[in-house]
């Protein structure tokens, strides 16, 4: 049934959804484009209104994907799915190994997983920048949305401008250029 | 009369962790929607209500709940609830908060996604859903950026981090996999070093003070 593959889907993100929010974007992508649940365009359009909503951008777009999929029967699946695993292993953390970061296993299999954790938020933003577009790769839109993306990077990084301001920001700087 | 007595008792003793149940839900209900930006924003909030207003936990114990909910997989924001809901009330507890930190969050997204297939055509709302767009990648490159100069600390890891990155983008893999390989990865890679006796730094160390989060040992990977 089309609400439990939007369940099992997310359930199966959710279990492996290690370092949260924007590495799980590319787990995210791969399953909405392989199910077909959305178009690239619309996709980047989900994330775009995740990112300005409070909570976690994941969480955020599994419910509007559940919502674009199957309506609200769909977006409640997607999310329960996403969140169900953080509530299952958290509980079995604080049940039964409450030290979990200190120990062997968990620091080392970390190590391993961090710089791809890496990886994978960088292909999500290399994915939300390079659009693949019939035709030139470097008109107008492009141009304009990295400009924007570099501006958001220099503010954050350098001037630790918060996120809701950027974002109330760059939606003017929208009207603007384009 | 004694059974009336543990009746009462009974009772109260229900109504008590009823409320408990309630003010977990309601504490959460009201973080979710005030942290813009999710994860670390949060913890600060969490913690001042958690442990500073209502004394429901110690300082310490918050802190390192908070290295774990950053561990554990999911955002950090509903493990942390998840968390602290068990550590009060048990499993109730553990739904209620998640409960708490999910719903606000839910009913929103619901009204923007109505009032965006309502304007989606209008050119205005078009353009500045492209701005949007632009700085959702900006954020998302400054999610890398932190990530990385966490976890990008030797050459190992510059290797495993590039090779990843590679691979997804020439092959376009399911993710998933890469999780797990990572998972797999990371222990073989420790224990193959330890076998030749080499010297294992599992983690960038951190100086005293320097996280910004003010909670040494946080990995600040979530923003």
């Amino acid at each position: 049934m089309f609400i439990w593959q939007l369940f099992w889907a997310f359930l199966k993100i959710g279990f492996l959804s290690f370092g949260g929010g924007y590495a799980v974007l590319s787990m995210i992508q791969y399953e909405t484009h392989s199910n077909g649940w959305m178009s690239d365009a619309e996709f980047r359009e989900t994330v775009s209104l995740s990112g300005m909503s409070p909570g976690s951008i994941a969480t955020n777009s599994a419910t509007l994907i559940g919502y674009h999929a199957a309506g609200l029967p769909g977006a409640i699946a997607a999310t329960s799915g996403i969140i169900l695993p953080s509530l299952i292993v958290v509980i079995l953390i604080a049940a039964f190994f409450f030290k979990i970061h200190t120990n062997f296993w968990v620091k080392s299999s970390f190590y391993g997983l961090r710089p791809i954790i890496t990886g994978l938020i960088l292909y999500a933003a290399i994915h939300f920048a390079f659009p693949s577009r019939n035709g030139s790769i470097l008109d107008w839109t492009t141009l304009g949305t990295l400009l924007i993306g570099a501006a958001t990077f220099i503010a954050v990084v350098k001037y630790k401008v918060h996120p809701l301001a950027i974002i109330l920001l760059s939606a003017c700087a929208g009207i603007v250029i384009f | 009369m004694k059974l009336r007595i543990r009746h009462s008792k009974m009772i109260q003793q229900g109504l008590a962790r009823l409320s408990l149940l309630w003010g977990l839900f309601w504490v959460f209900f009201k973080i979710g929607p005030s942290t813009f930006g999710g994860g670390y924003a949060m913890m600060t909030v969490i913690e001042h209500e958690i442990a500073g207003k209502r004394k429901w936990m110690e300082e310490h114990e918050v802190h390192d709940m908070m290295s774990i909910a950053g561990s554990a997989p999911g955002g950090v924001g509903v493990n942390a609830s998840a968390f602290i809901g068990y550590r009060l009330a048990k499993i109730p507890g553990a739904v209620a908060a998640v409960l708490g930190i999910t719903l606000p969050t839910f009913l929103i997204l619901y009204a923007l996604s109505f009032f965006y297939t309502q304007l989606q055509h209008v050119p205005k709302v078009q353009a500045a859903f492209k701005g949007i767009n632009g700085a959702v990648i900006g954020l998302i490159a400054v999610a890398a950026y932190k990530m990385g100069k966490n976890a990008l600390f030797d050459r190992t890891t510059l290797v495993i981090g590039a090779a990843s990155l590679g691979l997804l983008l020439l092959t376009g893999w399911n993710p998933i996999f890469l999780i797990m390989a990572g998972l797999v990865l990371g222990i073989a890679v420790v224990r193959v070093k330890k076998w030749f006796g080499l010297q294992v730094v599992t983690e960038k160390e951190h100086q005293e003070g320097q996280n910004s989060t003010g909670n040494t040992g946080v990995i600040e990977y979530y923003i």
